[in-house]
């Protein structure tokens, strides 16, 4: 399947520069409760919002960013893809945090969207810049694996194997997988348990 | 020539396809457990490919998140629920892959039903869209859980591309002081290497604490591996494992089973076997262990104060103080007289028999707080009818809990079963994250079922050790 090649990604920022947020409260369970992905944008951390009358995703200033700075561990917990499918749809493109939980990781590679690692200090330093100027025009590029924001430009890492099948075009995982489809019958008669033990 | 191999190099070794120039692997899956919240996005991805299921017969379904367990009358009164039944069922007659439904005996948590029916078994590649889906490595697999387009995938073609993680072998060695359960290990574990300590590991349990235990004490301390941020934790096959494995519905039988079993204990890792780390723990050192917070590594011994701001890193303060004011604490108070609302004993985490029979047997003569409402939600209909066949229910029920039919129920709360407003519950589930229990401001405390009972009776947190 003809996938689209994502290079670079270029728009605003929102910062949630916060550690440990788990998928629950990205998207509650309640919103699970479908099967399509369709709608589940409007949710993203609806409940936290609904608690914090100042949180980011509900800040007008914010609304049109498509690049969400993270902190620590983001997206721990549950392994529901409706988390970064309720980012997606809110708009989100992009996702730079000290660190990812692996399950999400993984997700946001299956949606094609980057999910990229930078120190501490450098979120901290483009968090301020984009709360300061949140108009400021904030670009990923994936090839030379830095973020340009106005003077500010920050190393970021992402593992090579997640990173090339964005730039190539080849996060169509599933299309890969079934180019293999001998190999896996062939593998599937030398797997023990599948063969009586024999 | 001794193989240096760590049973989870082993294992993957067995089951890798191919390996890409980028170092990823192609990796067979040896059972993939499905459910109805993570599935029908999938299904609908092959029916827009125009794919089939690749290998039927290595794919079961239940049904567990969104069963009402007061009355699973059909239609639901939940709508969406309903919605997603007929979805799974309808996915599964169409794809042909078995379906235990409620109207089969052997439904309820996947994570407990793939064990109970010997689905589960050592050296399997494992998968399911389902975090918890790391329980399964208490027999020595390699579990872990995946999202919808990875469930997609497999279903299409039985394999996913994976990066090798490395292997970090935990030991805890000792025995275990009375009142001191599988749950608390893995609450201990966590609370030391922190919720992203195991991030790029797979988790071996390994020690004399481990070997001494049941295969269900191992499947909750596996359950939680992904609370630490390993993806996978696994506990080497022995003479446990296979004696569990013997007789069940889906077990090799006679001679076909005892080559089984010589494979199944020689995959487990050697003297010799290399790891990337290691770390070692003391089973003297644990005590019933409580969440205060809202990740399971903010948690204190029973006996223990919660943390105080000024001993904690800078970085942390933020973290910590979000914590204390969601859950309404105090930094240095006592964790043990904290008043609950809430009891809930269940979830793949504490919902087997043996959980059940614990519970029991500190509920019997007791009674349920007046402002506490008790709930036990058995883990599958097999674990619900064996506990009933003893009576248990009885003794619940005398007690002042509820009994229910299986499901998920309070872990994630997708059914009816709910916190309302800023109830506290002690549960014996896995997740303490805000509004995990269905209230967005609803507070959950983690421990032991023998604790979550004995706090349900004395109606605060209480040290199972001080409770006769």
């Amino acid at each position: 399947m003809a996938i689209k090649e994502i290079k670079q990604i270029t728009g605003t920022a929102l910062p949630l520069l916060l550690d440990d947020i788990d998928t629950d409260r990205i998207i509650p369970a309640r919103f699970l409760r479908c099967v399509t992905f369709d709608g589940l944008g409007e949710h993203a951390f609806e409940d936290d919002r609904k608690q914090d009358p100042n949180h980011p995703f509900d800040q007008v200033r914010f609304r049109a960013a498509s690049i969400l700075i993270a902190g620590r561990n983001f997206g721990c917990g549950s392994s529901r893809e409706h988390a970064p499918q309720s980012l997606m749809r809110w708009g989100i493109q992009a996702i730079v945090a000290e660190s990812f939980a692996e399950i999400f990781f993984g997700n946001c590679g299956s949606l094609g969207i980057p999910a990229v690692v930078a120190s501490r200090t450098d979120l901290e330093r483009l968090a301020q810049a984009v709360d300061q100027n949140p108009v400021l025009q904030v670009t990923l590029n994936l090839e030379t694996q830095k973020i340009t924001a106005g003077e500010l430009v920050i190393p970021v890492t992402m593992p090579n194997s997640a990173r090339e099948a964005l730039i190539t075009g080849q996060w169509d995982y599933l299309g890969r997988l079934l180019s293999a489809a001998d190999d896996i019958r062939a593998h599937a008669a030398k797997v023990p348990y599948l063969t009586g033990w024999k | 020539m001794s193989d240096n191999r760590n049973l989870f190099n082993k294992v993957w070794d067995q089951h890798a396809v191919r390996t890409l120039p980028n170092g990823q692997t192609q990796l067979f899956i040896g059972l993939h457990l499905i459910h109805e919240v993570t599935s029908p996005q999938a299904f609908e991805i092959l029916r827009d490919r125009g794919l089939k299921v690749a290998f039927p017969e290595r794919t079961i379904a239940t049904v567990d998140h969104i069963v009402p367990t007061a009355s699973q009358a059909r239609p639901f009164v939940d709508l969406l629920a309903e919605q997603m039944m007929s979805a799974i069922e309808k996915n599964c007659a169409e794809f042909g892959v078995t379906l235990l439904d409620l109207k089969d005996k052997r439904q309820g948590i996947v994570h407990v039903v793939g064990p109970e029916q010997g689905l589960t078994q050592p050296g399997m590649t494992i998968v399911c869209g389902d975090s918890h889906t790391s329980t399964h490595g208490a027999f020595g697999s390699i579990a872990i859980g995946i999202g919808t387009s990875n469930v997609a995938e497999v279903l299409a073609t039985q394999t996913m591309f994976l990066n090798r993680p490395k292997v970090r072998r935990v030991v805890v060695d000792g025995k275990l002081a009375p009142g001191v359960y599988a749950k608390d290990v893995i609450l201990y574990i966590i609370q030391k290497l922190g919720v992203q300590g195991g991030v790029g590991y797979a988790y071996e349990f390994a020690g004399t604490t481990f070997d001494a235990m049941s295969m269900e004490e191992r499947m909750t301390v596996c359950n939680m591996s992904i609370e630490g941020g390993a993806r996978c934790g696994y506990i080497n096959p022995d003479q446990t494992t296979v004696e569990y494995l013997r007789g069940r519905p889906n077990s090799p039988v006679g001679a076909e089973f005892d080559r089984a079993a010589a494979w199944w204990l020689s995959l487990a890792s050697g003297p010799n076997a290399v790891f990337d780390d290691v770390v070692v723990f003391k089973a003297s050192d644990i005590e019933p262990t409580v969440t205060w917070g809202i990740t399971p590594a903010q948690s204190v011994g029973v006996s223990q104060p919660l943390p105080k701001l000024a001993e904690i890193g800078a970085e942390d303060q933020k973290l910590i103080k979000e914590a204390l004011e969601f859950m309404d604490l105090k930094e240095g108070q006592p964790i043990k007289g904290t008043k609950i609302d809430v009891a809930f004993i269940g979830s793949c985490t504490n919902s087997r028999i043996s959980d059940l029979r614990e519970a029991a047997r500190i509920a019997s003569g007791h009674h349920v707080a007046p402002h506490v409402k008790a709930i036990v939600v058995p883990g599958s209909q097999l674990v619900r009818e064996q506990a009933m066949k003893e009576g248990l229910h009885e003794v619940f029920q005398a007690a002042g809990f509820e009994w229910r039919e299986a499901g998920c129920s309070m872990c994630l709360a997708m059914n009816p079963d709910k916190l309302q407003g800023r109830e506290m519950c002690a549960s014996s589930s896995n997740r303490n994250f805000k509004g995990r229990q269905g209230s967005p401001t609803g507070r959950t405390l983690l421990m032991s079922p023998a604790m979550v009972t004995a706090a349900a009776i004395r109606g605060f947190v209480t040290d199972i050790r001080e409770f006769a």
